[in-house]
């Protein structure tokens, strides 16, 4: 076990490495550099300001303090557009909102999804069954983009009960609708992969073996058949998690909750590579990070992974 | 037993007078027409009521799309000055003013711009779904026929590239390049054929074994034609699965990104911008504004996915 997760660390490490050389290439040959203007500078000025961030360095020589200061210090270095505030600053103002109501959202749809799949598996072919299908297969069409705006329209301007949007703190009113737009449509997939990977394992000859000794079906469900069946849905855990931290772009944009997305877009907009830089690779680096955890609970989890 | 010996008696009837229809056939020199596994999987798809009705939806989606601006009497960037002084009023949809589907948070009409909206949608859909077939399949097919050290390499890239959040590179390129359709094309391709060539690898590793693959290495024939006659053809139904899940993914990946405000720029626009536009407008009392767009994102959406699964079952009937 010890060795398969340095050999999985081993793996992650490049990747995380790639990441940034490929983010880092890419602001370096795209057109125009981050202090590209309307109005051209004087080239002294341009001179002095490439120098204040190092832009005058050979390629190699940025790309290397650029992840020295990460591996190290952890510094993402300067943002472009704002003087008086660095990367670090930005990402520490808006990372815990982002991060509070991500881990809720990523909670409420491993939860609610497996427990939707499982009592559907178990309800097989009843009104149940049928409704829990239905509703997944149109809720899985229903992404954070479109949830949201429904959701607005219909509790804040038609009935009133919860605030459209900001954050206040964190409090339950605020995070409510965040929480169901980003997770609708993972709960959907989660509930239809353990659904089906709950069926099939409830139809192979050990659970039959486990009702044959006469064990009561509760017993045969949580000892027996709960293991082999999550298996699948602890896979699919590692794209959940991708797809929250994506959307969380989106509620951050839509609900104003003052968290990383909207900084991200308005690096996007103003052309700020570092902040944009900087996010990508923190998420990436939380993308790497996670899926890890995925494998090894993976291999925890299946007793016929060799490692 | 009467009944058995009736029966008997009927399918014997039954049986000569086949084998006579089947002489007969033969005699005219018409050929007998065994049913091929396309031929079964298209009865198994039409057999399939909900896939049936998705495909139809689509049709007439992709319909709209095609004949739509023929009915259109304005382009999508033509402001109406008449009426934009007063949208939530008068820019509701209506056949007189030559705005079906009413008019945008700017005075601009909103049929014209759902049209370009959704055929930006299925476009990018399809082109994505393109090249994950084409990349992936190559990429796949090939890693998993020669095997070995190269196999390992090319897997471990698909492993590293699979693990970066994508949309973060997609917008990345495209505020760093220009925010234009191509860029979008190119972004999009360069995620949809990992998964793809992950599926397709798998499948070739088993079908690489095969007698048909040993008579055809026996024949002399070169490694790469063994890929593209042999391997591929094989996998076609496979990937003509994926291949169809892929599409409604990529809307929802464009969708995403011009919600944001970072997809292609205006005047073009796409139904992530247009949803975007009209949740923030309903305050101003223009429901329409965001019903049209979502009725025909949910609408292409769904159906993929319903045309996706019946595709499944009908090629992959194991899977069910």
């Amino acid at each position: 076990m010890t060795a398969y997760i340095i050999r999985r660390v081993l793996v992650a490490v490049p990747t995380l490495v790639i990441l940034i050389v490929l983010c880092f290439v890419l602001m370096q040959v795209a057109p125009g550099g981050p202090f590209t203007s309307e109005r051209p500078l004087p080239p002294q000025v341009l001179a002095n300001i490439e120098a204040r961030y190092g832009l005058d360095q050979p390629l190699w020589k940025q790309m290397w303090d650029y992840l020295v200061g990460i591996v190290t210090r952890f510094d993402f270095g300067p943002s472009f557009a704002y003087r008086d505030r660095d990367v670090n600053d930005i990402i520490a103002q808006g990372f815990p909102v982002t991060l509070t109501y991500g881990l809720i959202s990523f909670v409420v749809a491993t939860v609610a999804g497996m427990g939707i799949g499982v009592v559907a598996a178990i309800r097989h072919n009843t009104w149940l069954d049928y409704i829990a299908v239905g509703a997944t297969f149109s809720a899985q069409a229903l992404p954070n983009f479109v949830m949201a705006p429904i959701l607005v329209i219909v509790f804040t301007w038609q009935l009133g009960w919860l605030p459209g949007g900001g954050w206040n703190g964190g409090q339950w009113q605020y995070l409510v609708m965040p929480v169901i737009a980003l997770s609708t449509s993972y709960v959907a997939s989660i509930t239809r992969i353990t659904r089906s990977s709950m069926l099939e394992t409830l139809n192979s000859s050990f659970i039959r073996t486990a009702r044959a000794k006469g064990l009561p079906e509760h017993k045969v469900i949580w000892r027996h058949a709960m293991k082999p069946a999550m298996l699948p849905v602890v896979s699919y855990l590692g794209p959940t998690f991708v797809a929250m931290i994506t959307g969380s772009v989106v509620i951050d944009v839509y609900f104003s909750t003052g968290g990383i997305g909207r900084a991200y877009v308005d690096s996007a907009l103003n052309r700020d590579y570092a902040v944009m830089l900087g996010v990508t690779i923190l998420y990436g680096g939380l993308t790497v990070l996670f899926n890890l955890l995925v494998d090894v609970a993976y291999a925890w989890l299946d007793p016929k992974i060799r490692y | 037993m009467p009944g058995s010996i009736q029966r008997y008696g009927t399918e014997m009837v039954h049986r000569t007078a086949q084998s006579e229809r089947i002489i007969e056939a033969l005699a005219e020199g018409e050929a007998i027409r065994g049913r091929s596994l396309w031929e079964d999987a298209k009865r198994r798809f039409f057999r399939n009521n909900a896939a049936v009705g998705a495909l139809i939806c689509l049709g007439l989606v992709v319909l709209f799309t095609i004949v739509g601006p023929l009915f259109s009497q304005w382009s999508i960037e033509e402001i109406d000055w008449a009426r934009m002084g007063d949208i939530a009023g008068e820019g509701h949809p209506s056949v007189e003013s030559g705005h079906y589907f009413g008019l945008d948070g700017l005075g601009r009409d909103l049929y014209a711009r759902t049209i370009q909206a959704t055929r930006t949608s299925l476009i990018v859909g399809v082109i994505g779904a393109f090249v994950a077939v084409v990349i992936g399949t190559l990429y796949g097919a090939f890693a998993g026929f020669v095997g070995g050290w190269l196999d390992n390499v090319m897997m471990r890239t698909v492993d590293v590239l699979i693990s970066i959040p994508y949309m973060f590179i997609i917008i990345l390129l495209m505020v760093m390049f220009e925010r234009s359709f191509f860029m979008l094309f190119v972004g999009i391709g360069i995620v949809s054929w990992l998964d793809m060539s992950r599926i397709v690898r798998g499948q070739t590793l088993s079908l690489k074994n095969r007698e048909f693959v040993e008579a055809a290495t026996t024949a002399g024939v070169g490694r790469f034609t063994i890929i593209l006659r042999h391997i591929v053809p094989n996998l076609l139904g496979i990937v003509v699965v994926y291949a169809t899940l892929l599409v409604p993914l990529m809307i929802l990946v464009e969708s995403f990104i011009s919600f944001l405000g970072l997809g292609v720029q205006e005047p073009n626009t796409s139904l992530g911008a247009l949803i975007s536009e009209g949740a923030g407008t309903v305050i101003y009392g223009t429901p329409w504004q965001i019903a049209c767009p979502i009725f025909f994102f949910l609408v292409t959406i769904i159906s993929l996915f319903f045309v996706g699964d019946g595709l499944r079952d009908a090629l992959d009937p194991k899977d069910r």
